[in-house]
């Protein structure tokens, strides 16, 4: 694979940052963009600009028909049964929230049990925290070991004739785990029981097949798939997404309109109220057009090597510990170094050029689980090379010249 | 800037081996603060005495190196001090890390000055100013008895 080539269609590599080339080690946290998907962004507000669905006019049939390209695209990329199940939103944590909103409303009563895992970042416990205020709901937290992987036992043993629904993550953003989530879809739906599956750090990282894996509900945030921000994918399975009620109400979710009734609109303009993103939506095709010219197994086994590598630079620096050691371990690393909060690690590696994030990632639970306060995190992108992991490696002894350490 | 002017010895020195660490003995003041967006926790321990005098002042807590410096010198400053000079020191080293201007206080002895002056470099980068401020935000909230704890993102707003 020609990462010089992937790299060059990204514009913000061009930029410097304190003087140095951008080594951007933040792709958990969003990628950048390529030009196709900036370019496409632009091309649509200079020449098909029109709100969608509404009007009769040509600018708004055709962009009602590239909004819907994308939908077709997404359900592609993810292997749904149907474009009715791909629903657009503003991000995962929408996604969460809205299925979290609506199937707590349905099916969520007092003294009713929802699983969740130590791994889960704050968007898959927030929303879920809401029906225990509201409804007296009881969340039960599934195990991980000091690996980072999750103990799928204990999560069967969690299971009872309370639980309601299951709620995991894919690939943990903190330790890079990939939840083996099949198998745990399989131990939930041999007892009835759905499961919504994060999958915000995955669609970037690995290929997705709904159908295969079998999932009730999937998350998507766009912004990490290479994407625009404020879209975001919910996929649920229709004979789901048909029973719940909707969501946001407003314009283009409804059927009709009564002063003593309204009836809503079939799926997916249910859970579409008013405007959406209509350009981001639009322009994140392009970013799954760009995910499909790399090709989703090139960019699996770039990723791969890539972490390898720097699993093994940063296991030779005494002072760095590796959080976590998973089975299967995406392009995710977080560490600490002795004697050097995560923070001044930050500080100090953002002068070199190098970007990473400091802090507890939105994952207190686990955090406190692995007895930190924080962390530091470098995650990969499709752009990173091995010359990035050389330079973070050398940033790092840097830190330890500023700190004075041995 | 020069991560050195940020990270200065008296920093990294503070930073490594923190004075008035621990629970004071005899504190009738105490409150606690935190920094919600990276997690950063601090607990402080005053014993005012009769004389409204800060006899005693100590913290716990776990943090950067900026913010256990920052916390550090603030114990050593401020203890042996009246309640009106503390607030007044306060008033001052909030003043200094967001506005960039020189530490103005006649409380302090010229090297005292210069020992808090090394934060002042705290500035240059945005994000960590509250680094540098959790802890005396939360000295304020244990002298006037606050029952709430000191929560960064909405006191430094």
């Amino acid at each position: 694979m020609d990462i010089d080539n992937i790299k060059s269609q990204f514009p913000i590599f061009s930029k410097k940052i304190n003087g140095n080339p951008l080594v951007y080690l933040d792709s958990s946290n969003s990628s950048q963009k390529p030009k196709s998907v900036i370019n496409r962004l632009e091309y649509f507000y200079k020449n098909e600009f029109s709100n969608i669905g509404r009007s009769i006019h040509s600018l708004s049939v055709n962009a009602t028909n590239k909004f819907e390209e994308t939908r077709m695209s997404v359900k592609k990329f993810i292997n749904a049964n149907s474009k009715d199940e791909i629903i657009f939103t503003k991000n995962a944590t929408e996604s969460i929230n809205l299925i979290a909103s609506t199937f707590g409303q349905q099916y969520i009563n007092k003294g009713d049990e929802i699983i969740l895992t130590e791994l889960e970042h704050h968007s898959n416990y927030v929303p879920w925290h809401y029906l225990r205020e509201s409804k007296g709901a009881i969340i039960k937290f599934a195990p991980i070991n000091d690996d980072g992987d999750i103990k799928i036992d204990e999560l069967e043993k969690l299971i009872n004739s309370k639980t309601k629904i299951i709620s995991i993550t894919h690939l943990s953003n903190v330790t890079g785990t990939i939840v083996p989530v099949k198998e745990i879809i399989d131990i939930a739906h041999r007892k009835n029981i759905p499961v919504l599956v994060d999958g915000c750090q995955s669609a970037p990282h690995l290929k997705i097949d709904v159908q295969d894996l079998d999932c009730d509900f999937y998350a998507i945030s766009g912004h990490k798939v290479y994407g625009p921000t404020g879209i975001g994918v919910l996929y649920g399975k229709k004979k789901w997404l048909e029973k719940l009620p909707p969501y946001i109400g407003g314009g283009g979710m409804i059927s009709e309109v009564k002063k003593d009734k309204i009836s809503y609109a079939p799926l997916p303009a249910k859970f579409e109220a008013g405007t959406m993103a209509t350009a981001e939506v639009v322009a994140f095709e392009a970013s799954i057009k760009f995910m499909q010219s790399v090709g989703i197994e090139n960019l699996i086994k770039h990723e791969k090597e890539l972490t390898e590598y720097a699993l093994d630079k940063l296991k030779a620096i005494n002072s760095v510990k590796l959080i976590g050691n998973p089975k299967n371990k995406a392009g995710v690393i977080s560490f600490t170094i002795k004697g050097i909060h995560p923070h001044d690690i930050a500080t100090i590696l953002d002068e070199d050029g190098v970007a990473i994030r400091a802090g507890h990632h939105c994952c207190q639970i686990l955090h406190e689980k692995l007895n930190l306060n924080a962390s530091a995190r470098a995650s990969f992108g499709v752009y990173n090379n091995k010359e990035d992991v050389d330079i973070l490696c050398k940033a790092i002894n840097n830190c330890r010249k500023v700190f004075d350490l041995k | 800037m020069n991560l050195k002017e940020l990270y200065q010895d008296i920093i990294l020195e503070h930073g490594k081996s923190p004075r008035n660490f621990g629970k004071c003995t005899g504190h009738n003041h105490e409150a606690k603060g935190h920094n919600p967006l990276c997690g950063d926790q601090v607990h402080v321990y005053l014993k005012l005495n009769a004389d409204k005098n800060v006899e005693q002042l100590s913290f716990e807590g776990s943090g950067c190196a900026i913010s256990m410096a920052s916390t550090s010198i603030m114990t050593e400053l401020v203890k042996g001090k009246s309640l009106t000079v503390a607030k007044n020191l306060v008033d001052a080293f909030l003043n200094m890390v967001k506005s960039g201007n020189e530490m103005v206080t006649k409380d302090l002895t010229e090297e005292q000055k210069l020992k808090i002056m090394s934060l002042s470099g705290v500035k240059q980068y945005p994000m960590r100013v509250k680094c540098a401020t959790l802890s005396w935000h939360t000295l304020v909230s244990a002298i006037d008895g606050k029952k709430d704890d000191v929560n960064t993102e909405i006191i430094d707003s």
